[in-house]
């Protein structure tokens, strides 16, 4: 059974549809990409499977079998899908440590705590009384990071990761995937940066306007068709 | 001699007064909603004690053990029940709603218990004074007032700064979608916002129940004590809340040394006057006034 | 290019109908002197001066975001200023009236410089707050009877008229102007380029300032006008009552509560709304009167109910389903 099964999966916002019958699926232990241009619906997946949004039927998405499409954030994330949200968005009013003991709030176990989180990223442990505005824009997303696994979980979703930040930090950030893979963490990357997102994953696919176009091993796929299938052209 | 004195006096009234004020902070800064029952929930907790008083007989200390557990039912269902749905963009729902709430209230209380005053009664606490010194007394009740104050606006501090439930209410304050899929519900964590500040209310109410007459229409003059103190002491801190609070109670006290009948005029003075020269207040947190 | 050509169009077949019924009202109004009693006559001034304070206070809050609960500073304002122009300065009854509200008007504007530095329900408290400053001065002011308040002399009610009808007259005239004339001033004023922006920054604070609207001087502007309404009722308050005290020049409840539960049980945002809300609350008024504190209980309780199912109260709920405007300050495009 696949961790994660979306079928046909249809959602959207009060004033217009963005995901128009949407497949995905997310075998236990892989890494895997969406790659797309803005507004083609990516986000709105992240959103979709986090509960932030609901989609039209509940069983358009499953996670270990089960049905969540109706489900809210907050159950969404005890049954073990941790999102690090688009724009970092950690806690103003929190430092860096309260920042991450959110991310346990759930209370989910495992073998990721404060001590695991800080040896991963040492610029954490440096700055645990921070406060995130001080942060550098990579340690902001180390501190996303960081708080979404706290949680636990067995899906992590990253909501473009290498948004704002200079090459050798997104190098710094994607550094800790291998890291994360080992513990046995699905992830799930949403990339704009397309070279990023083919060397970090297993498999891709690619969105455009609230469809698949196209899914493969990056190193099946050709410049050609992913171009075609993120531009349409 | 005799203005320490006053100044002390002054200063010991304002542990109450940060005390009113903690509970309104408290819903504020978690939910942004100003609670314009407030002074009127204070009034209810300490016409709660009398209700108890009556009904076993115990003396208000006592009765306080049961009021506040009530209040932070009541809180809660309040929240749960009727505030989470004012919540949104427009502010003048809470705002309206909670102003309806506030006569309602008031006018309850009234037909309930008629307009005459009461007090609760604690001879021993109201009449005993510590002897500081060998000019200075202080009373007993003033001086425990004060105290409690202290350590519930502690205990509070501690509950926001070092407990799981307090980041829940900064992290939901601060962002409530991201706190959502970190676990916060919501909804839950504004009940229980509501639950911790009516308790708090209930304390404040019934000690001031001890200290001074009341009847039902006195609780809008408290909910103005209240905010003058938030906002003299600045929005977001509760050590500045009990600053704010002493500043409060030690202009009325010079007031009403001036002359009697100036007590509340010179706190709202000095209230417009920080509102004039600081309007941040003296430890702001937050600067969205 | 083609250029499409169009209409805006102001009224609509449902808004002449109203306009001619309210004219009709209006006129009957004009000639209930010929025909009611002295009671009825005091209770249309009750009803103007509370119709005129809800249009005043509905254009604060419904508009320009501004909730206020201090509107009793300036009907207390008026009722002494009053006081001090005819009893004080010797200047005509009739006079005195306007110049009282114009110097109300002018006072709000430090006032509103204090208030405007809190924004939302903290600007409600702080407005409640300046309020009561001042209601605890004049009980402090021994020239103005303190804590008992003062009568208005004999001369000057003799000024006014030295029948007691003829005055009872001019007062109704003056009331009911006041009533009928705040509403068709904010309805000009809702109509016009003002009024337009007014409605931009009720929708959406942020577009409208984004846009260029000077969201500040419209709130100043639209505080001080409200401030002039209530003096203006204040001094036709100490007309009627002939004597006043801080506590009823001040009162939170009379001049704030039931104001605010007009018009939020009338509906918000609109100049329907406190029309209704007005007629509603004079008759909850009529029926609960011996209820004692039952009849504020209940206006409490509806206006909860309204703002939680309804916000934008009984208008908003019959002009949304019939979608009438009766007032017609919309503009509809017309091709």
């Amino acid at each position: 059974m696949s961790l994660l099964l979306a079928h046909d999966l249809v959602a959207g916002y009060a004033d217009f549809q963005a995901l128009f019958g949407v497949d995905v699926t997310i075998e236990e232990g892989e890494t895997v990409a969406i790659i797309g241009a803005n507004g083609a619906g990516k986000t709105t997946l992240l959103r979709t499977i986090c509960g932030l949004l609901r989609s039209r039927r509940p069983t358009d998405i499953r996670f270990g079998g089960t049905p969540i499409g109706a489900l809210e954030p907050e159950q969404i994330i005890e049954l073990g899908i941790a999102m690090v949200p688009e724009g970092r968005r950690p806690f103003p009013s929190l430092n860096v440590a309260d920042n991450l003991r959110m991310g346990a709030y759930c209370g989910r176990k495992g073998p990721w705590t404060l001590q695991r989180v800080f040896s991963l990223f040492p610029d954490l442990a440096e700055k645990h009384s921070a406060m995130p505005p001080t942060l550098s824009g990579g340690q902001q997303q180390m501190l996303a990071i960081g708080r979404a696994l706290m949680a636990n979980p067995k899906l992590l979703l990253c909501d473009e990761l290498s948004l704002g930040l200079a090459p050798i930090i997104i190098r710094d950030i994607y550094g800790a995937m291998p890291g994360i893979r080992a513990e046995g963490t699905t992830i799930l990357i949403i990339e704009q940066d397309i070279q990023r997102a083919l060397r970090a994953s297993d498999r891709v696919y690619c969105m455009q306007k609230g469809r698949m176009t196209l899914q493969g091993r990056p190193v099946e796929l050709t410049r050609d068709e992913i171009k075609l299938a993120y531009f349409g052209v | 001699m005799y203005w320490i004195n006053t100044i002390v006096q002054g200063a010991l009234v304002g542990g109450l007064y940060a005390l009113f004020a903690t509970g309104l902070s408290l819903m504020f800064g978690v939910m942004r909603i100003i609670n314009l029952a407030h002074g009127d929930f204070i009034v209810l907790s300490a016409y709660l004690a009398v209700v108890v008083m009556d009904l076993i007989g115990v003396n208000p200390l006592v009765a306080l053990a049961v009021v506040a557990p009530a209040m932070f039912g009541i809180g809660y269902l309040l929240q749960r029940g009727l505030l989470n749905f004012t919540l949104g963009d427009d502010i003048l729902r809470p705002l309206l709603v909670t102003f309806g709430l506030s006569v309602v209230i008031e006018n309850v209380l009234l037909e309930v218990f008629s307009a005459d005053s009461r007090r609760l009664q604690l001879p021993w606490l109201e009449t005993s004074s510590i002897q500081l010194g060998d000019r200075l007394a202080i009373g007993l009740m003033p001086a425990t007032v004060f105290v409690v104050a202290v350590v519930v606006i502690g205990a509070i501090e501690f509950l926001l700064r070092w407990t799981a439930l307090g980041r829940a209410f900064r992290a939901t304050a601060d962002d409530t979608d991201t706190a959502r899929l970190y676990g916060v519900n919501n909804r839950n964590i504004y009940a229980l916002a509501t639950a911790i500040a009516l308790a708090v209310v209930s304390i404040a109410g019934v000690l001031f129940g001890i200290r001074t007459i009341f009847d039902p229409t006195i609780g809008p003059a408290r909910l103005l004590y209240a905010f003058e103190v938030v906002i003299i002491g600045g929005l977001g801190s509760l050590w500045g809340t009990l600053a704010g609070g002493i500043i409060l109670g030690v202009a009325q006290a010079l007031g009403a040394a001036f002359d009697p009948s100036w007590d509340t005029l010179a706190g709202h003075l000095v209230f417009l006057a920080v509102l004039l020269f600081r309007p941040q207040g003296l430890i702001p947190k937050t600067f969205d006034l | 290019m083609t250029t499409v050509s169009y209409q805006i169009e102001r009224s609509t077949r449902a808004s002449r109908a109203g306009f001619a019924f309210m004219l009709v009202a209006v006129l009957v109004l004009l000639s209930v002197p010929a025909w009611a009693g002295r009671a009825d006559m005091r209770l249309l001034i009750e009803v103007s001066y509370y119709l005129a304070l809800a249009q005043a206070w509905n254009l604060m809050a419904g508009y320009a975001g501004l909730v206020s609960v201090g509107q009793q500073a300036f009907v207390g304002l008026g009722c002494y200023g009053f006081i001090v122009a005819t009893a004080f300065l010797q200047i005509p009854p009739l006079v005195a009236i306007p110049l009282t509200g114009i110097v109300v008007a002018i006072l709000a504007v430090p006032a509103a410089f204090l208030a405007f530095r809190l924004r939302g329900a903290n600007f409600a408290i702080g407005t409640w707050v300046l309020a009561e400053v001042l209601r605890l001065i004049f009980t402090l002011i021994k020239t103005f009877g303190a804590g008992t308040g003062m009568s208005l002399p004999i001369s000057v009610v003799r000024d006014i008229a030295e029948s007691r009808t003829v005055r009872e007259l001019v007062l109704y005239y003056v009331s009911v102007g006041l009533g009928i004339g705040t509403v068709i001033l904010i309805f000009f004023w809702l109509r016009s380029r003002q009024g337009l922006a007014l409605t931009a920054i009720r929708d959406s604070q942020s577009a409208a300032g984004s846009i260029g609207i000077n969201q500040q001087r419209t709130k100043l502007a639209v505080y001080v006008i409200a401030a002039l309404i209530a003096g203006l009722v204040g001094s036709l308050v100490v007309l009627e009552k002939l004597r006043i005290t801080p506590g009823a020049a001040f009162s939170v409840t009379d001049w704030s509560a039931d104001v605010i539960f007009i018009v939020i049980i009338g509906g918000i945002g609109s100049i329907e709304g406190p029309i209704i809300g007005t007629l509603v609350f004079f008759v909850l008024r009529f029926l609960l009167a011996d209820y004692g504190a039952w009849y504020l209980i209940t206006l409490g309780t509806l206006a909860i109910i309204v703002m939680l199912k309804a916000p934008r109260g009984i208008w908003g709920l019959i002009g949304d389903t019939f979608n009438i405007h009766l007032f017609p300050v919309q503009r509809r495009v017309r091709l």
